[in-house]
């Protein structure tokens, strides 16, 4: 149980978010996601209501977020279910914080296809930087977590900060990401090397002619 | 090689606009009112004959699955379909390129299975990393909605249907489909006990098909195509196209899609640039996500891309998420990490699987060390048995089979770590 999250005192976090409530913007996004269900089954929405209050607790402490226990109780309260039932989803899923994180979450992929290619020298970047795995750097600034397989296999090894994966990653480019962010710069989503998300990189072997333009095929059926 | 004229997605690397108008440009949503008008049963039959297995790695077929759902309810309940966007598969990363790149066809694909299979409406569940993917794909659905494709009277066809995206919050056993029911009603995903099958009794205890993406999303080419064009390609039982995924040690990783049963050589050579280091340098390759069992370079080679050929080598399609190893790599790691991540991921219901993933985690690290004793390697064997069939979903399976298929194929090698650790024989005296 080593790497279980520090759950922070009770009564500290009942001062700190014991008046938690929706802003109006997330209010409305609220009452859209449990329309998406039947009468009746609105605790179907509580995964999504689970991340908005942890979006919400993030936005304020300039965090990814993270749930404190009395904001799960006020999501559970708004759908209607015991507490136990919601607390079981957020110790579930792995996406839902239960002790606080740093301004920026950063997620490595370490299962075996990010591992080919090379997510050692991703996570020995960012220790070089001063992270540790489970643990927020003394700024306040990282979080480092190894995660399990991210879906962005053919574009190995990558790392999901906060909403943002940066793909086809190595030591050096894991470096100037952390760099970057540290600097407060906003560095470049998506694959590092010069390549069009999972397209070969050099360009693509197929479907050539949709590299210019939007071609339509049906002429030659 | 697959024509370009033939490819389902076109837009699979996202050169081009991912909306409503790129999508209809490319021939998405073209009389879709017509395609439905063909009528329930001949949709089915349509696909039935297309030869089309489910893409999410079991390959059950999809029209058939399509016709276990009620014709129409007798009391009162409606039906659901639900799409697994779950993709959480290590090797697997096609769904989420559908998804980003050409949203249009897997909504315009819910509509068409929906309505086929008489369902009310789709969730279409997106795994909770996907964050960009799922608001592209629910600005996808918004402009549907808006041009009325989908909803009441979707696309004019008289039928209503409704489309909607749920998002998970990480957790692989999502992808189960039974779990999914259970995660989509705000619940931990943890499968549940079959029968009843979801078909008579899935979401909210109503009938339920749980398709993955890719089978969805190429159910209206096919319509508009016919039959006997998705057919013509592939070979008998395992027809179609298909979207690889190649990650490892290949020059150049990538999705592509191809047709069924080219050999793995042809795959990597037209697509991925080759291995890394030359043919010579291949070890082994897993062909179809980490759940199937690896193959070596020997067999893999010539083998064709389908499942009935990839059966034929020990392992399986799954997914088609190809992970390529060349020499350099420590096997013995490579699996152990897998281990690792089926530990992480098992969702602790059944106790073989909650239990075991952890002990066949640790006796793998120990025999990545080779800090093991040699009785070991079969007691691992023997574990990886009483884990797998023993529990109610599949995890437990997926979780001994890369085992089983280390064992098989490097034995020696994991032999040659627990020699080399416990360092040379003691020399033995003659006896005078």
């Amino acid at each position: 149980m080593a790497d279980a999250p520090q759950i922070p005192d009770e009564t500290e976090v009942r001062a700190r978010w014991g008046d938690f409530e929706w802003t109006p913007a997330n209010a409305i996004k609220a009452k859209t996601f449990i329309a998406r269900y039947p009468a009746g089954r609105q605790q179907s929405a509580v995964m999504a209501l689970l991340d908005l209050a942890q979006r919400q607790v993030g936005a304020e402490t300039q965090t990814q977020g993270w749930l404190p226990v009395p904001v799960i109780e006020y999501v559970a309260a708004q759908l209607d279910m015991p507490y136990m039932r919601a607390y079981e989803v957020v110790t579930f899923y792995t996406m839902y914080n239960l002790a606080p994180v740093g301004r920026y979450h950063v997620q490595v992929c370490g299962t075996t296809p990010c591992m080919l290619r090379g997510s050692d020298d991703v996570l020995a970047a960012c220790k070089n930087k001063g992270l540790i795995k489970g643990h927020t750097t003394p700024d306040g600034l990282f979080t480092l977590t190894e995660v399990e397989c991210l879906g962005a296999c053919a574009n190995a090894p990558m790392v999901q900060i906060n909403d943002d994966n940066f793909e086809d990653l190595d030591y050096d480019k894991t470096t100037a990401i952390l760099d970057a962010l540290t600097a407060g710069e906003k560095p470049h989503i998506g694959p590092q090397i010069d390549r069009q998300t999972s397209c070969p990189e050099g360009g693509p072997t197929t479907l050539k002619e949709m590299v210019s333009a939007n071609h339509d095929y049906r002429g030659e059926w | 090689m697959l024509a370009d004229k033939d490819r389902i997605f076109t837009n699979l690397y996202g050169f081009q606009d991912w909306g409503l108008d790129g999508a209809l440009k490319r021939g998405d949503w073209d009389d879709t009112k017509g395609l439905m008008a063909r009528g329930q049963d001949a949709i089915i039959d349509e696909i039935k004959a297309s030869g089309l297995r489910g893409r999410g790695g079991a390959g059950f077929p999809t029209g058939m699955k399509w016709s276990f759902m009620p014709k129409e309810s007798k009391d009162g309940r409606p039906s659901f379909l639900v799409i697994n966007a779950d993709e959480s598969e290590p090797g697997s990363c096609k769904d989420r390129e559908i998804i980003r790149h050409d949203p249009h066809k897997l909504v315009e694909g819910a509509l068409i299975a929906g309505y086929a299979m008489r369902a009310r409406a789709a969730y279409i569940y997106i795994r909770g990393e996907y964050i960009y993917e799922a608001k592209i794909l629910e600005a996808a659905v918004a402009q549907a909605y808006d041009k009325g494709l989908v909803g009441k009277n979707a696309s004019g066809s008289g039928y209503d249907f409704d489309v909607f995206v749920h998002r998970g919050a990480g957790a692989y056993i999502c992808g189960e489909e039974t779990a999914m029911i259970e995660s989509l009603e705000g619940k931990k995903g943890q499968p549940r006990l079959k029968p009843p099958f979801p078909a008579g009794a899935g979401l909210y205890g109503c009938p339920t098909t749980v398709n993955n993406v890719e089978s969805i999303a190429v159910a209206p080419t096919i319509l508009r195509r016919g039959a006997a064009w998705f057919a013509s390609f592939g070979r008998e039982g395992n027809k179609g196209t298909k979207l690889f995924q190649i990650s490892g040690h290949v020059n150049k990783p990538c999705v592509v899609e191809d047709v069924m049963g080219l050999t793995f050589k042809e795959l990597i050579d037209t697509h991925c640039g080759g291995i890394r280091g030359g043919w010579d340098n291949l070890l082994a390759v897993i062909p179809g996500g980490s759940s199937v069992p690896l193959v070596p370079a020997a067999q893999i080679m010539d083998a064709p891309m389908d499942f009935d050929g990839l059966k034929a080598v020990g392992s399986g399609l799954g997914t088609a998420a190809v992970i390529v190893m060349d020499k350099s790599t420590d096997i013995v790691r490579a699996i152990s990490r897998l281990s690792y991540f089926y530990k992480h991921e098992s969702c602790g219901q059944c106790t073989p699987c909650r239990e075991g993933t952890g002990w066949m985690w640790r006796v793998m690290e120990r025999l990545r060390t080779g800090e093991a004793d040699i009785s070991e390697i079969d007691m691992l064997q023997d574990l990886t048995k009483q884990v797998e069939g023993h529990t109610i979903c599949a995890l437990g399976d997926a979780a001994a089979w890369p085992i089983q298929g280390l064992i098989r194929h490097f034995r020696p090698e994991i032999e040659r770590r627990i020699h080399e650790n416990q360092g040379p024989a003691p020399v033995m005296e003659a006896a005078e």
